[in-house]
């Protein structure tokens, strides 16, 4: 079996016997929020503390009552029943009324007036914001922008396959961990803008106190302010299909100073991938960097080896589309051909529109790389400069 | 008995015998216990899913499914536990007990009452059979977008997608047909004297679940009916590029959503009135107070639906609009939850399986409710929304408060239906396993949620392996003790000892002046309420 089991299975003994002997290994168990680092993140987890003294207070004094009633109304101690059915009274309707008084006073004032300023706080995204970064959810990653600055990329997961299926030990941030994370200063409020562009997904990270829908064709909006730097994971929060336990968000929250330089290196990046798909490229490059960029991309549907998962993700070895003809003979775009679907994906199904996401390069590349993979042997290949021409 | 072994003479010899009768049967009595045995039946099917679903979640790492399957799993558990466990049982309760508790020979329109049972069947073959397909190549399985179907994910989906429409369009007419059987009898077939104020409350719940179920269901088949055109016939009703939203589903599943938890827990909050002055021996404590109280939380259950999606990004007014609607059914659940410890006060109690159920409903439906006054803040919900605590929350909701009422009424009127007392030894250890065994799976799941786990995933990160691992084992040790539930109940159909007329000691009502069991027809005379 995997080396996974005999640490798992002592976790599992920590567990239960936790359960018999408490305190002994708190340290392993969670039992509120994570620290929070946002100023929205500490007023929830205040108010969340503060409720739970309300509700478990609530609850001992009612229940309390209900308990006293079990055993000093019992008829094997010769309790005799009583005949009321209501308030009877002045006195009595006082009785009966004050809970829902003192109830009415924790809805509204006691609950009520901080859960409204919290709203309001949560909800003021624009005032005083520092910067923009747009968020987009995608089966299964998560693509980041910095508009101010023209960065753009993809953060998608990078733990190993065997971990999770267990035939290799898992990481300390098994399923938390990403290639590419979000960089964000700390100390300045960042509006976040949210969209998808295939189902309903969910950007979390509980350290933020912050999670808010991304719905395709539409924007939302949150703000967070990063207090401390550091490395804060999070999840998608909505089920977006099969890979919804696999699309983390890890943010990497760094001094004003890191930050700026780290966006003249991703900008100095993105120049040198423009700059690449200008000049023509070899077959074994195209086929290199195309494997690359399928691996990441598309593996997860089409699988590693091609096959795809159908019905709902085709194999594309073997496939009358990538197999088809590559352009018109005038250089044009064929309709539902392969690179009409690597280009603009498919309405109504998982295969999106990657000329949004990848760089002309990236597309040559994957789109060379399946038409050479998987049993396929059209031998043709595409190059980035005409990739640019059909956009 | 005149009446009724009068009754006798004239009908009993006519209905057919063996599976016909079963077919055929407009008796109130039979669709009940039809309606029962389903429920059980379908309750051990979603039981079973749900199972297989935390057996993969005991450990990180994918070891049994792949998520794919997890996912049709989780969807499919909660579709058969809402619409063919929990709703058909409350559904027998009705059949079986309200001609009993308001004097009428029967519901008031027989053969519909017969057609709304045998829809069910077909629409639970149609919701499971995509699993079936599968094995045989057809499809990729059965609807893998959770229960609530959200748009687009359920316009991407396989066929699973359109076999769960159709069956929610079957549950959802065989539902509206119950409904408008339960109001026409409530209605018409009161025993004279009876006034709707006098009409016992166990009626009242489910008059306040019918209507709601009739307002709310149409809501809900048009909603999955624009998600099966935008399917097939490239409509855009939830397709932003073609001018609609997606939201626009969330709103719709959700008005009907929501009431459907109250129409889920109403007929349970009908029941809990009368078992617990029968085990107190003391009449029921504010019976025109819970009536009121069962109409404002429907009323305000068709106007909070979406509490359910705060985190989508709806504007500031309509986030504070549902914030302070929903924190004000604390009011109404409170009057519940007084009216019921005021009966207990003061009464002479005795500890019989269906009031220990009572009680632990009682306790652990607090829980569901007080957990839930927290949820509808906008912002501490902003963390809980789609994770672990909201799983946890509503299944102190539904199981502490739908099953586990479910598991009261049948305690407490089975030897009402056999004639037979059921063991008091199996009823009290069911109790117990149940309580604790809900617990263990239950209550981790609440700090899993806190600690950032997100609901409906297949694998996790190792921080959350621990309360995994004991909500795993606490599951199985509960799905295993309904065995004894099942087999209790079974035991008690086929015999025991015999049961009086009035069964508790504490009884009040018409039910309890018919014989145990009471005859195929009943109350063919209209038994008359005396005023005062």
């Amino acid at each position: 079996m995997s080396p996974t089991v005999p640490r798992s299975q002592a976790r599992l003994l920590a567990a239960l016997g936790l359960l018999f002997v408490s305190g002994s290994a708190l340290a392993d168990f969670t039992w509120n929020f994570p620290k929070p680092v946002t100023p929205i993140g500490r007023d929830t987890l205040s108010m969340h503390n503060q409720f739970m003294i309300i509700i478990t207070v609530l609850f001992v004094v009612v229940f309390g009552i209900m308990v006293y009633s079990m055993i000093a109304h019992r008829k094997s101690v010769g309790a005799q029943p009583a005949r009321f059915s209501g308030p009877r009274g002045a006195l009595q309707w006082f009785w009966v009324l004050v809970p829902f008084a003192i109830l009415l006073f924790i809805d509204f004032v006691l609950m009520g007036i901080p859960a409204f300023h919290a709203v309001i706080d949560m909800e003021d995204t624009r005032t005083k914001a520092d910067m923009v970064l747009k968020v987009t959810g995608m089966q299964w990653k998560w693509q980041y922008e910095y508009p101010d600055s023209g960065v753009k990329y993809i953060s998608t997961l990078t733990t190993p396959r065997e971990q999770i299926e267990g035939k290799e030990a898992k990481g300390e941030h098994y399923l938390l961990e990403v290639d590419n994370p979000v960089v964000l200063p700390i100390g300045k409020k960042v509006r976040i803008l949210l969209t998808s562009t295939d189902v309903i997904h969910t950007w979390w990270v509980p350290q933020f106190g912050v999670k808010r829908d991304a719905i395709p064709g539409f924007l939302r909006e949150t703000w967070v302010r990063i207090e401390e730097p550091g490395i804060y994971r999070g999840q998608c929060a909505e089920l977006c299909g099969k890979d919804h336990g696999f699309m983390p968000v890890v943010v990497k929250a760094v001094p004003e100073a890191e930050y700026v330089a780290w966006v003249g290196q991703k900008k100095a990046e993105l120049a040198a991938a423009a700059a690449s798909g200008d000049r023509t490229w070899s077959r074994d490059e195209l086929m290199a960097h195309g494997k690359e960029t399928y691996d990441k991309i598309c593996a997860a549907c089409h699988q590693p080896t091609g096959q795809g998962l159908p019905p709902a993700f085709p194999a594309l070895a073997g496939s009358k589309i990538v197999n088809g003809p590559l352009l018109s003979p005038d250089g044009k775009l064929i309709p539902d051909s392969h690179v009409d679907r690597v280009m603009n994906g498919k309405a109504g199904t998982a295969m999106q529109a990657f000329k949004t996401t990848l760089s002309d390069a990236d597309l040559a590349a994957v789109i060379t790389y399946e038409r050479n993979s998987f049993g396929n042997t059209k031998g043709d290949m595409i190059q980035p400069a005409q990739i640019k021409a059909l956009r | 008995m005149n009446t009724a072994s009068h009754a006798l003479d004239h009908h009993d010899g006519h209905h057919p015998a063996g599976l016909l009768r079963w077919l055929t049967t407009t008796n109130h009595k039979d669709i009940g216990t039809m309606y029962l045995t389903f429920s059980l039946l379908m309750f051990f099917v979603g039981g079973a899913m749900i199972l297989g679903v935390r057996a993969e979640l005991f450990q990180p790492g994918l070891q049994l499914m792949k998520p794919e399957f997890f996912n049709q799993l989780i969807g499919v558990h909660a579709l058969v536990m809402i619409f063919a466990a929990l709703m058909p049982a409350a559904t027998g309760f009705a059949n079986w007990m309200i001609p009993l508790m308001i004097g009428a020979p029967d519901m008031a329109l027989p053969r519909l009452n017969n057609w709304g049972f045998w829809l069910l069947p077909p629409a639970a073959l149609l919701l499971t059979m995509p699993f079936f397909l599968a094995l045989f190549g057809i499809g990729d399985g059965a609807v893998a977008t959770g229960w609530t179907l959200y748009a687009p994910l359920s316009v991407q989906g396989g066929i699973g997608v359109d076999f769960a429409i159709f069956s929610i369009h079957i549950l959802g007419i065989s539902s509206i047909m119950g409904s408008i059987n339960i109001i026409a009898t409530i209605l018409n077939m009161r025993a004279p004297g009876m006034t709707l104020m006098k009409m016992p409350l166990f009626c009242w719940g489910w008059l306040v679940t019918a209507v709601l179920l009739i307002i709310t269901l149409p809501v809900l088949a048009g909603g999955v009916t624009m998600l099966l055109t935008d399917r097939h016939f490239d409509t855009h009703f939830f397709n932003a590029a073609g001018g609609g939203d997606p939201i626009l589903f969330q709103h719709l599943f959700w008005f009907f959503g929501h009431p459907e938890v109250y129409i889920l827990l109403l007929p349970v909050w009908g029941l809990m009135p009368h078992v617990l002055s029968t085990f107190t021996r003391k009449p029921i404590y504010g019976h025109t107070a819970q009536v009121w109280s069962f109409i404002a939380i429907g009323v305000l259950g068709l106007i909070v639906w979406a509490h359910h999606f705060l985190t989508s990004g709806l504007p500031v007014p309509a986030l504070l609009y549902f914030m302070y609607s929903t924190m004000s059914i604390s009011l109404p659940l409170a009057v519940l939850f007084f009216c019921w410890i005021a009966t207990m006060w003061r009464g002479a109690m005795s500890f019989e399986t269906p009031m220990l159920f009572a009680l632990g409903f009682i306790v652990l439906f607090g829980i569901a409710g007080l957990t839930g006054l927290v949820l509808a803040d906008v912002a501490a919900d902003a963390q809980y929304h789609h994770s672990y605590f909201v799983v946890a929350h509503f299944h102190y909701a539904l199981f502490a408060g739908g099953i586990m009422g479910v598991m009261t009424g049948v305690y407490y009127w089975l030897p009402k239906w056999t004639g037979h007392m059921y063991s008091e030894k199996l009823g009290k250890l069911h109790f117990w396993l149940t309580v604790i065994s809900f617990n263990f799976t239950f209550m981790p799941q609440f700090f899993l949620g806190l600690a950032g786990m997100p609901r409906r995933i297949p694998d996790y990160a190792l921080q959350f392996a621990e309360f995994n691992a004991i909500s795993t084992v606490g599951a199985f040790a509960l799905g295993l003790s309904q065995l004894i539930f099942a087999y209790n109940v079974w035991r008690c159909v086929k015999g025991g000892d015999k049961a009086t007329d009035r069964v508790w000691e504490g009884t009040e009502g018409l039910e309890w002046e018919l014989s145990s069991p009471p005859p195929h027809h009943s109350w063919e005379t209209q038994p008359v309420i005396k005023a005062g």
